[in-house]
């Protein structure tokens, strides 16, 4: 259970971060802290109206992955476009960008660890222990993003306007393609998509400033070990992650379980060196 | 809040080098009037330049909660020294420098007091790894260091003579004096939930042995990886027949991790025992929290103003700015350090001490000030000692003090036990006075 | 002046400046400029890799850190000699990047930046795992007598400051003239020629792999001498030394100072401790302006400090 919803966040971000690595080839440092922004505006945002919680988080869920995404366009502009998405000097750029995030965050919101009410509050009891019910509702909610993702990038213009930026840029460019725009909005996507992981998890965790390391560590895992290209994979990539170092567990002792599955999940991409569905290197 | 510091910065170096020179000068005539009968604090003949005290503070990185609380504890006992006249009749001057939290710029930040800013003495640091990636640097530099990291480092002898941790009980001290009362009143078969790394080491070995010696024993040991964002998987671990869960956690995870243990257990739990670090910052009444009704919890220093909190304690909380729920005055959802941070407050008391009884001048006398500290025994509750009286061993350079037991009632942190100094005590043969000055 | 005499005066001037700083330096600055030459050696052993061989590492905290363990350890537990444990550090270093290597080497691009990344990480919790031996995140510290030795007959003692600042420019100086001569033998243009098209370079005969094997090795073996010089001259091992951070830190200098030129990385380290130290003196919320700056910086100089230089006005600069 524990596994499948750190799956289902680990997913969505790493979705986000997939886009924006696939299509703009870029390494963004910093995702993991538009993860962080998510979680920590949702505490904002229900703070706003705290006799309300449901309708908080519902404003949480809505505005924030907005605000982030804002936030995205506005650093795309200003730098990474700048910077004609060079990789070396966009790594600089996005460590900028999170240093200016987390000390912008620890100024205005706090050291503090902040907790958010879940939206909704049952518990789900089984004769030997029992869990939060607003866990289904983070698999639900990722589940339904993921297939709207999909569903985007696979269905509609938008996607594939994207895909043919992402296969070719020059190409796409020379047909028309507003390259600028969808580079724009893609980082804003996977900006977006981040934050809404942030809201999701908050209710089980809380919103810390610190909290965007591990989710962008792992992104980049899933998203590698995935395939780079591959949204399958991605997701694919996400379940092995989360419940890995869950089973391993059960056998070692926990750290050094992690040792384990870290080098295991390694392996794996040292015998496929493309990820387990990307497509072999041209 | 300011980060510099709340005493105009004003010396810079050019005026405090003229001050000095001045103090030379007067230096026969000042030791005279010391010495004269009549002369208390506020004698200006001597001199009054400040007393530089570098304030070594985790304002960024993971110790930013604790680090944010010591600097309103120092604030606070450092405006009220200077109202009294200061030390030695001089003002403190607050030189404050973020470390990040991170042992290699708290070596940095040592040097920079030492040998930039030239303070008197370095003290306020919290963080067990920051203070021993700091010490080595402090010994060299000849630096006072005055911690307040409840750390067991000090006690163990890894560090050197510079080092004191005067203001707060070290974690083998507080783990072991909790002992008694658990096996007594909750259990003899606990299992023990920690952080795998050095402090919840300290955790396991001390209190492991101290439970034994109580007739319990351990009947599951947990260490819980850093980096681990949940915890649900590691509670179906704990054996059936444990009678007491002892937790203990540090970091942004804490909430997450009393939440999802009270997830799993619903209404039947064990009995449950952990260290307020668990909590420390976070409200007890958070949401998801409600199931901690009935647990115990360590505390240094009570949170919750209680019936038997003190005049001292009252004081304290009033000066800091907490209010009697142990948040701040002016947000009642900012919950405070409370029992770590009276250890800056009472760290500066015994600086105070230390400075006056040694007749510190200046760098020249700081080995004065060592065996001026070294030589003191006892603190008594008092304003300057709002947590309580406490011995001090002058060859371990660690005091130790009482600790308290609360249990959770209403949300709220009630005390139910306090141990004496004795329960704390330990052997070990520690002995820096042996190390060269 | 050649494009060699250039070079050499360039450097031999750095190395000389640094030589004449400690003489003028004030305390606290005496001892920065030390720990920025040890730390300018781990970024000049990250930049051989990533600078000359086009190869993004995500690990070089675990060759920091095996040198500075296998420095510090047998130093801690054994009284091993200074000197002794300085080469063992290196050495231990030069030997698990060799080892990685082997394995990773499979990978390029993203993906190796990754592998390494879980590598060093597996690196980092062991040092947590074997806590009863390392103390983990709290650490060790040699003790003042560890570090007093006779070596060549001199008495030194590495708490000195001036023994400590001429340890530390002498090992920048090894590493510096390290790269200098590397990048200008064959065997450098090789490396560069697998960084500019590896696909080529294969064709023309060179097996690609065995370069970028060698490359990491000797990244591996500079990265590990900085981090036994580390734990020798400042005492301290702890495993935030092998955390993500000093992974990712070498990176940024690298990049900062410029990718690919040899007096770069000692130009990032300085710039970078610098900018933090100075802003933190001035404002509490200071990591906002270190990363305003170090946006500002990568506007005006994509290439870095050195190589936008280069690019623009210095086309000789190695």
């Amino acid at each position: 259970m524990e596994g499948t919803v750190t799956a289902f966040v680990l997913a969505l971000t790493a979705l986000g971060l997939s886009l924006v690595f696939g299509v703009m080839r870029i390494v963004n440092v910093a995702h993991g802290e538009f993860f962080m922004l998510g979680a920590v505006l949702a505490w904002g945002f229900t703070a706003l109206i705290p006799e309300l919680p449901f309708w908080g988080f519902m404003l949480a869920l809505l505005a924030a992955p907005v605000c982030v995404a804002a936030i995205a366009v506005i650093a795309d502009a200003l730098v990474l476009r700048r910077l004609n998405y060079e990789p070396e000097a966009t790594i600089v750029a996005t460590i900028g960008l999170l240093y200016i995030l987390q000390q912008s965050v620890l100024t205005l919101y706090g050291p503090n660890a902040q907790p958010v009410v879940a939206p909704i509050s049952f518990r789900v009891v089984l004769p030997w222990f029992g869990y939060s019910g607003y866990k289904l509702v983070v698999i639900g909610a990722a589940a339904l993003l993921l297939i709207g993702v999909w569903y985007a990038i696979t269905r509609t213009k938008f996607g594939l306007v994207m895909r043919a930026t992402q296969f070719d840029r020059e190409t796409a460019q020379a047909f028309g393609v507003p390259v600028k725009l969808v580079y724009a909005a893609v980082f804003a996507l996977g900006a977006a998509l981040a934050a809404i992981a942030g809201v999701l998890v908050v209710p089980l965790q809380q919103a810390h400033y610190l909290m965007g390391l591990d989710p962008l560590l792992l992104s980049f895992i899933v998203v590698i070990i995935g395939g780079l290209d591959s949204l399958k994979g991605t997701v694919v990539a996400a379940f092995i992650i989360g419940l890995s170092d869950g089973i391993i567990s059960m056998f070692f002792s926990p750290t050094l379980a992690k040792i384990i599955a870290t080098l295991a999940v390694a392996l794996v991409l040292v015998w496929r060196p493309q990820g387990l569905f990307g497509a072999r290197a041209r | 809040m300011n980060p510099k510091s709340p005493i105009p910065a004003s010396s810079k170096s050019v005026t405090r080098r003229s001050a000095l020179k001045k103090l030379g000068a007067a230096a026969g005539a000042a030791s005279a009037l010391t010495l004269a009968p009549g002369f208390v604090r506020y004698a200006q003949a001597q001199s009054s330049a400040p007393i530089k005290l570098g304030f070594q503070v985790h304002s960024t990185g993971i110790g930013a909660a604790y680090g944010r609380w010591y600097d309103r504890t120092t604030q606070a006992a450092v405006a009220l020294i200077n109202e009294a006249g200061g030390i030695s009749g001089r003002p403190i001057e607050l030189v404050s420098e973020d470390d990040g939290t991170d042992p290699k710029r708290g070596a940095e930040v040592v040097e920079k007091f030492a040998s930039q800013h030239k303070v008197d003495l370095v003290f306020g640091t919290l963080f067990s790894h920051v203070v021993i990636g700091a010490a080595p640097r402090a010994g060299e530099l000849k630096m006072p260091y005055f911690v307040v990291s409840e750390g067991y480092h000090v006690a163990s002898g890894a560090l050197n003579r510079y080092v004191f941790q005067p203001g707060i009980t070290d974690v083998r001290s507080q783990v072991s004096a909790m002992a008694p009362w658990i096996a007594g009143n909750l259990g003899k078969k606990v299992t023990m939930i920690f952080p795998d790394y050095a402090f919840g080491h300290d955790h396991r070995d001390f209190f492991s042995a101290a439970i034994e010696k109580q007739g319990g024993s351990i009947a599951a040991l947990l260490p819980i990886p850093p980096t681990e964002a949940s915890y649900t998987k590691y509670f179906p671990q704990i054996p059936a027949d444990t009678e007491v869960i002892y937790h203990v956690m540090v970091g942004p995870g804490v909430l997450t991790f009393v939440k999802e243990m009270g997830e799993h257990f619903g209404s039947q739990r064990p009995q449950i025992f952990g260290f307020v670090d668990s909590l420390e910052a976070v409200d007890i009444a958070s949401p998801g929290l409600e199931f901690l009704d009935g647990t115990y919890f360590w505390e240094a220093n009570p949170r919750y103003a209680g019936p038997s909190q003190t005049e001292f304690d009252k004081f304290f909380r009033e000066k800091v700015g907490v209010d009697a729920n142990g948040a701040s005055v002016s947000d009642p959802k900012d919950i405070s350090t409370y029992s770590h941070m009276f250890g800056c407050w009472e760290t500066l008391y015994v600086i105070k001490q230390a400075i006056e009884a040694s007749g510190y001048q200046g760098p020249a006398d700081r080995a004065k000030l060592i065996e001026a500290t070294e030589a003191m025994t006892t603190f008594a509750a008092g304003n300057e000692h709002p947590q309580g009286d406490k011995t001090f061993d002058g060859k371990r350079h660690q005091c130790y003090g009482h600790q308290f037991i609360s249990k959770v009632e209403n949300q709220k942190l009630n005390v139910v036990h306090q141990t004496s100094i004795e329960d704390g005590m330990y052997e070990n043969d520690t002995d820096y006075t042996k190390q060269a000055l | 002046m050649t494009g060699r005499a250039r070079v050499w005066v360039l450097h031999g001037g750095v190395i000389l400046l640094l030589f004449l700083l400690q003489f003028v330096l004030p305390d606290y600055h005496h001892t920065n400029v030390a720990r920025i030459m040890v730390l300018a050696t781990y970024a000049i052993g990250y930049n051989l890799l990533i600078g000359y061989t086009g190869l993004l590492s995500l690990g070089h905290a675990m060759f920091f850190a095996t040198g500075l363990y296998g420095a510090g350890l047998p130093i801690y537990y054994f009284g091993l000699h200074p000197v002794a444990g300085f080469l063992l550090g290196a050495l231990l270093a030069l030997v698990l990047a060799f080892v990685v290597g082997l394995i990773v080497l499979r990978t390029s691009g993203v993906a190796f930046m990754i592998v390494t990344m879980m590598f060093a990480q597996a690196f980092f919790l062991a040092t947590l795992y074997f806590n009863g031996v390392t103390r983990g995140d709290e650490g060790l510290v040699l003790a003042a007598e560890a570090r007093r030795f006779g070596f060549l007959g001199l008495d030194l003692d590495l708490a000195e400051p001036a023994t400590r600042y001429n340890m530390a420019l002498s090992l920048f100086t090894g590493a510096l003239l390290i790269c200098l001569a590397l990048v200008r033998s064959p065997l450098g243009r090789v490396m560069i020629a697998i960084r500019e098209n590896e696909e080529r370079t294969r064709m023309l005969g060179y097996n690609a792999r065995d370069y970028k094997l060698l490359a990491l090795s000797l990244s591996g073996l500079l990265s590990g001498a900085a981090g036994a010089a580390y734990v020798l001259l400042f005492a301290y091992m702890g495993s935030s030394f092998a955390a993500i951070q000093y992974s990712i830190l070498p990176l940024l200098w690298v990049l900062l100072g410029g990718i690919g030129t040899v007096i770069g990385p000692l130009i990032g380290t300085a710039l970078m401790f610098y900018l933090i130290d100075k802003t933190s003196e001035v404002m509490q919320s200071y990591l906002i302006v270190v990363g305003a700056v170090l946006v500002a910086l990568v506007l005006f100089f994509p290439k870095g400090l050195a190589g936008t230089l280069r690019q623009r006005y210095a086309r000789w600069l190695p």
